[in-house]
């Protein structure tokens, strides 16, 4: 199996502070990876790396063969628009703050970057919008306006406009975490039918673990900007060899 | 008389109907001076406001510097300047163009806040979702941040035209022929400054007024569903 992300030696500083040190990580295609760790761990900045959210300072990075150029000192990438657009063409993000346009009906957030982006033709847009809608079970909701839904439906319409622009690799960076906890379930099981698909990579930053162990292929715990321990679910969260990694555990599923 | 005018001072509502015409001549004048004075401020500061986001710290520095200079020194200073001052370099402008760009570039640096007010109304997540999206930064200013910025700023670029109208008096010092230099024209010719100077002011009460409705029509016309304005 090829890898469809590679991080090799890859360094993230903000300022004086070092995020990721000397990471290196890899992704097989369709694989699903948790990244779970306490925050300031580094884990949601592997994926604003990967969403050229943020620069980094050295090291490589390719993305379904398509490198990223680290940058130096000025904090601004090195690689041209261009680049930066092709990179992003392979990659979607969920946000913890779901970060829907408030001024655009839900219909219109879906529709407005496989319109504006990808050409695709507006009849076209709309009616695998209402698909995605419908599969996200938020038809009836299509021509309300994001202040008029719920968090947990905000969320699955967010998921929707990323699925709308056909990512092969999709980024949740804590998808829950700003939900009511009544919320939490309808998103979760979204996620949770996305990742029957076959061919969707899915990195999913996150701290439902019971969450993460039913979907995921492999769990990674972050500690200061390194994968501290991972492995398959159930072996991660039964018999977990580093204490680093119990502590954490212990802390989360009993706290 | 003045241009061919004849005026009639045998009462003071007679004296104000005859100097009418001569002072709509000054209020064309004005209402040019403000049109291209504010056309002026609603570009340039636009592109200041853009180019104090600059990512290099040079130019957005020097856009932050000048645009504090000019909203911080009086526009009749300005004026001055750029009417006795600028013919030095070898540029020479009509009064009048010298006139609209001094009224334009001070009130650019007014408007260049409010347009950078707009855009960082605009919260950060919804750059990184335009981002994540693969738009490319002029579809972010044309399909998220100008629609929700438009509806947010015209009150207050609405209440700069007013204020710019109101102050193209100034103009008439560097000799452009507007309502008031015509009225105090007027008014040396016939001792009488009061019925010139209360028409010039009479005319400004209405102008305004139908300004500031305008304003609100324009307002209240801008689609802003879903926007939270507050």
């Amino acid at each position: 199996m090829t890898s469809i992300i590679r991080f090799q030696n890859v360094t993230k500083r903000f300022g004086a502070l070092t995020v990721l040190d000397n990471f290196n990580f890899d992704v097989r295609q369709g694989e699903k990876v948790t990244l779970i760790g306490p925050s300031g761990s580094g884990k949601s900045t592997v994926l604003r790396i990967l969403m050229t959210l943020e620069p980094f300072q050295e090291g490589q990075l390719e993305l379904a063969g398509i490198g990223y150029h680290e940058s130096h000192g000025r904090g601004d990438f090195k690689a041209s628009d261009r680049h930066l657009h092709k990179i992003r063409s392979n990659v979607g993000m969920v946000f913890q703050s779901f970060n829907l346009f408030p001024h655009m009906t839900v219909l219109r957030n879906i529709v407005e970057a496989p319109v504006a982006v990808l050409k695709m033709k507006r009849e076209e847009a709309e009616s695998r919008a209402v698909e995605l809608l419908r599969m996200v079970g938020l038809l009836d909701k299509k021509d309300q306006y994001p202040s008029q839904l719920s968090g947990g439906q905000q969320q699955r319409v967010a998921i929707a406009r990323a699925l709308a622009m056909r990512p092969r690799v999709l980024l949740f960076d804590e998808p829950t975490s700003a939900l009511d906890p009544q919320l939490v379930g309808e998103v979760l099981g979204v996620i949770r039918n996305l990742a029957q698909e076959h061919d969707l990579t899915m990195l999913l930053v996150t701290h439902e673990m019971r969450f993460a162990r039913e979907v995921s292929d492999r769990v990674c715990f972050f500690d200061k900007g390194r994968i501290v321990e991972q492995g398959e679910p159930d072996r991660f969260f039964t018999n977990p060899e580093q204490p680093r990694t119990r502590e954490f555990l212990s802390s989360v599923l009993n706290g | 008389m003045m241009y061919g005018y004849e005026w009639d001072t045998s009462s003071a509502l007679a004296f104000a109907l005859s100097i009418l015409p001569i002072l709509g001549i000054g209020l064309l004048v004005t209402l040019q001076a403000a049109a291209v004075g504010y056309a002026i401020a609603l570009v340039l500061g636009l592109v200041l406001a853009l180019l104090r986001r600059s990512r290099y710290k040079v130019i957005s520095w020097t856009v932050a510097c000048f645009t504090e200079f000019v909203r911080d020194t009086p526009l009749l200073v300005q004026l001055f300047f750029l009417y006795y001052v600028l013919p030095d370099f070898g540029i020479v402008l009509p009064a009048f163009m010298t006139g609209a760009l001094a009224l334009g570039l001070q009130y650019s640096a007014y408007t260049s806040e409010v347009y950078r007010g707009g855009i960082n109304a605009i919260q950060r997540g919804q750059w990184e979702a335009a981002t994540a999206l693969n738009l490319t930064r002029f579809q972010t200013y044309r399909d998220i941040v100008v629609p929700q910025m438009v509806p947010r700023i015209v009150p207050a670029l609405g209440n700069y035209l007013v204020s710019m109208l109101k102050e193209t008096p100034v103009l008439s010092v560097v000799t452009v022929l507007d309502m008031l230099a015509l009225a105090n024209m007027i008014g040396e010719r016939t001792f009488d400054y009061l019925v010139p100077l209360s028409m010039v002011g009479l005319i400004f009460l209405p102008m305004v007024l139908i300004c500031s409705a305008l304003i609100h029509l324009v307002e209240r016309a801008l689609p802003k569903s879903g926007i939270p304005l507050r």
